[in-house]
């Protein structure tokens, strides 16, 4: 990628991010301040891919241009975080969050099973990633984390929760898990772990072109909640791409977003790579998973 | 840009012919003589549009279209190992050069690739023994004296019959067809791979590129446009979504997955963000008529290269770079994957691209201008030349001129073609098509 020092921009800031190393080791407020926009910025549009690559529509084969290039994008930015760091702190907060909560322990579902199972209830349940949202009692903590090298997984960690998001596998190896684990050492050990997401790794696709476009990225709702709040059966229901709006001059093109672009960034950051915080902040946690569905399904 | 105050060339276009489709238009193309105008259609249908000769009473209508012929292409399918739904929105369209009465174009879906002959029918053969007039036969016992049936002419009638059908050949979506200059001989190309087929053989082709890699998890290219050299027939170009143009010499081997030439322009370093990659995925790729130039089209550019030379373009042309700066939303809603379309006009001076808020720019090569053009009914007012636009970008806004928050992403314009003689465009909108033509 880019040796530290190179300057570069993110198309839609209105601020330069800082260059790579330099400034880290001479903080001053705006450098600071610029770097994590920039990181944050950077964190949005991992999640923006990968909920692209989600929203397959599985009635019709999906185009695998854009998939390709959506995950290539993903690829970048995850090379890029490995080499700040990031990914190892994304990395170690899941893995810490995932022993904590128990899990669901069948990730391994075939991607196709439930690709299907979701275009059986497509109108309905296909954005319903966040079942425990608007639910009583306490929320699950969503975390888009990537695990290693391996398949990019957005959990829902709660103890609680009785319907998991399951992680995304990015490939129907049933050898996945245990590579999973070799990936998480790799990335302590090798400096080269960027270059060696191209091979093996996060998409790992199948020979058959359907299953390529549902393995890229794609985020298996297992159990979809079973009496869903029709309040959010609305938010959900209809897709609206422009869920937030990084440059706030472009209004043109998009409905009004709800909430500023600062407001969105600093919502994403206070779910950045914290690691799973414990459920006595209900309340708050409902409102911050508030925020990012609305975000993430644009309401 | 200024709007054109040095008139060496001037782009004074009528409207002359709007015509609103049923579903929205995916593919516009002119045939090779210029008189037959075909669309395909998101349903699977074909409109084809005639000129209408030269009348004494109305000279300066040259570019008067009216429908020729309208037929059902594609019908949707349902492919039951994979359970997905094959869409029937033909995709692409391509006329076979006249031999005869009758004219043929290969339609395409995703998946099937059809040849269609339409033919016209303006006599009818009457005086049947056996058979009355309306076909009723006739009891043989009446039959007291014999006669020769003779033709008579009739109401002209327009007739679309598939002649082939080019099947299971694609296991990814077909994104162009292209006929070689041989006439006998045709290329298909999907996101992978590149099938070469002989017109008159439909249970056979012969696999020319193929970019699958042995592991699907290492894929990170693919094919997005192909053509043939309009006059050498063993050449080839194909882009990809990274930016590159590979052009292949069939004579080399039979699989040509090793390019003869590779044209790739260097990224620039300071314009690098995480949608490089993703806005320097070409759309669409055309020879010039000469077969001395290719052009490609790019999200935000139009790029003329010389087949001799590999190293860079040796024309750009910014069709809206003032969507640089917005590259994140458009990648939010999607827009930044639209795949534009772009066209040569006769004589390869000038060429055209779609724009969004029903824009359309042409780029004279020759004279060095540009001009950016609506097509829409509040901008074409019949018989008034269509007024130049301009987009602000920053700053105060004049009038007249649109602002960049004001474009309709969702009015975008993405198939467009040019008569291969006279300066005739047609531009299509999302289910409008427009016909202008030069003013004489």
């Amino acid at each position: 990628m880019f040796p530290k020092g190179t300057k570069r921009k993110f198309s839609d800031s209105g601020d330069e991010p800082a260059a790579g190393g330099e400034d880290v080791n001479q903080p001053s407020s705006v450098a600071v301040r610029m770097l994590s926009s920039y990181s944050l910025q950077r964190q949005s549009l991992l999640d923006m891919s990968l909920i692209k690559l989600q929203l397959c529509h599985m009635l019709v084969e999906p185009n695998l241009c854009r998939s390709v290039l959506i995950a290539n994008t993903v690829r970048q930015i995850q090379e890029e975080m490995t080499q700040d760091g990031t990914w190892q702190i994304m990395t170690q907060a899941l893995s810490a969050a995932n022993a904590a909560a128990q899990c669901s322990a069948d990730r391994l579902v075939a991607t196709e099973v439930l690709c299907r199972q979701t275009e059986a209830t497509q109108g309905e349940q296909v954005l319903k990633p966040f079942p425990a949202v608007g639910s009583e009692g306490c929320p699950a903590e969503e975390e888009v984390v990537v695990e290693g090298e391996g398949g990019v997984t957005m959990s829902t960690v709660s103890p609680q929760a009785p319907t998991s998001y399951l992680p995304g596998t990015f490939g129907m190896d049933p050898c996945w898990e245990e590579e999973n684990g070799e990936d998480e050492e790799e990335d302590e050990d090798s400096e080269e772990c960027g270059s060696g997401s191209e091979e093996g790794d996060s998409d790992r696709l199948v020979e058959d072109s359907r299953t390529a476009e549902q393995v890229f990225g794609t985020f298996e709702i297992k159990n979809p909640a079973p009496s869903p709040d029709p309040a959010l059966e609305e938010l959900f229901s209809d897709v609206d791409a422009s869920y937030y709006d990084l440059d706030t001059v472009l209004t043109g093109m998009q409905s009004a977003p709800k909430m500023g672009p600062y407001d969105l960034l600093e919502s994403l950051s206070s779910h950045g790579p914290s690691p799973l915080s414990s459920s006595t902040s209900c309340r708050s946690d409902l409102n911050e998973l508030d925020h990012i569905m609305e975000i993430i399904v644009g309401s | 840009m200024e709007a054109f105050s040095c008139r060496c060339y001037q782009f004074n276009l009528l409207l002359v012919m709007l015509f609103v489709t049923a579903d929205i238009i995916s593919t516009v193309e002119f045939n090779h003589s210029g008189e037959l105008l075909a669309t395909g259609d998101k349903g699977g249908r074909v409109v084809i549009f005639q000129q209408e000769l030269e009348s004494k009473n109305q000279p300066q209508c040259r570019g008067e279209y009216n429908v020729y012929s309208t037929f059902q292409s594609h019908e949707p399918e349902f492919d039951y190992l994979k359970s997905l739904e094959i869409e029937e929105k033909i995709n692409k369209i391509r006329w076979l050069p006249q031999k005869n009465a009758a004219q043929f174009l290969l339609s395409t879906n995703d998946k099937t690739i059809k040849l269609w002959k339409i033919s016209e029918r303006d006599k009818r053969p009457e005086g049947y023994n056996l058979k009355e007039e309306d076909g009723r036969y006739r009891d043989p016992t009446t039959v007291t004296t014999l006669r020769v049936p003779v033709f008579q002419p009739m109401d002209l009638m327009v007739e679309a019959s598939p002649r082939r059908v080019f099947a299971n050949a694609h296991t990814y979506h077909i994104n162009s067809i292209s006929v070689n200059s041989d006439c006998e001989t045709y290329l298909s190309a999907d996101d992978l791979r590149i099938n070469l087929w002989n017109l008159e053989i439909t249970d056979r082709s012969f696999n020319i590129v193929d970019i699958k890699p042995v592991n699907m998890e290492e894929l990170t290219e693919v094919i997005t446009a192909a053509e043939f050299h309009p006059n050498q027939c063993n050449t080839f170009v194909y882009s990809s979504s990274k930016g590159t143009i590979r052009l292949c010499d069939m004579r080399a081997s039979a699989l040509c997955d090793q390019h003869s030439k590779l044209f790739e322009e260097p990224e620039d370093p300071s314009n690098r963000s995480f949608f490089s990659e993703i806005i320097s995925s070409i759309s669409d790729v055309k020879f010039s008529h000469s077969g001395r130039y290719m052009m490609t089209r790019d999200y935000l550019s139009v790029k003329i290269w010389d087949l001799n030379m590999e190293s860079r373009p040796v024309e750009t042309y910014q069709v809206h770079e003032y969507l640089r700066s917005k590259l994140c939303s458009l990648y939010e809603n999607d827009c930044i994957f639209d795949k534009f379309e772009c066209c040569w006009n006769g004589n390869d001076s000038v060429v055209m691209t779609g724009s969004y808020n029903n824009f359309f720019r042409m780029f004279d090569r020759g004279y060095r201008q540009d001009v950016t053009l609506e097509a829409s009914r509040e901008s074409s007012k019949p018989r008034s030349v269509l007024k130049p636009r301009k987009v602000c970008t920053g700053g105060k806004r004049k009038k007249d001129e649109i602002s960049v928050d004001s474009l309709d992403f969702n009015k975008k314009i993405l198939h467009t073609a040019w008569h291969p003689q006279d300066n005739i465009i047609a531009v299509a909108t999302t289910n409008n098509l427009y016909i202008f033509q030069d003013k004489l």
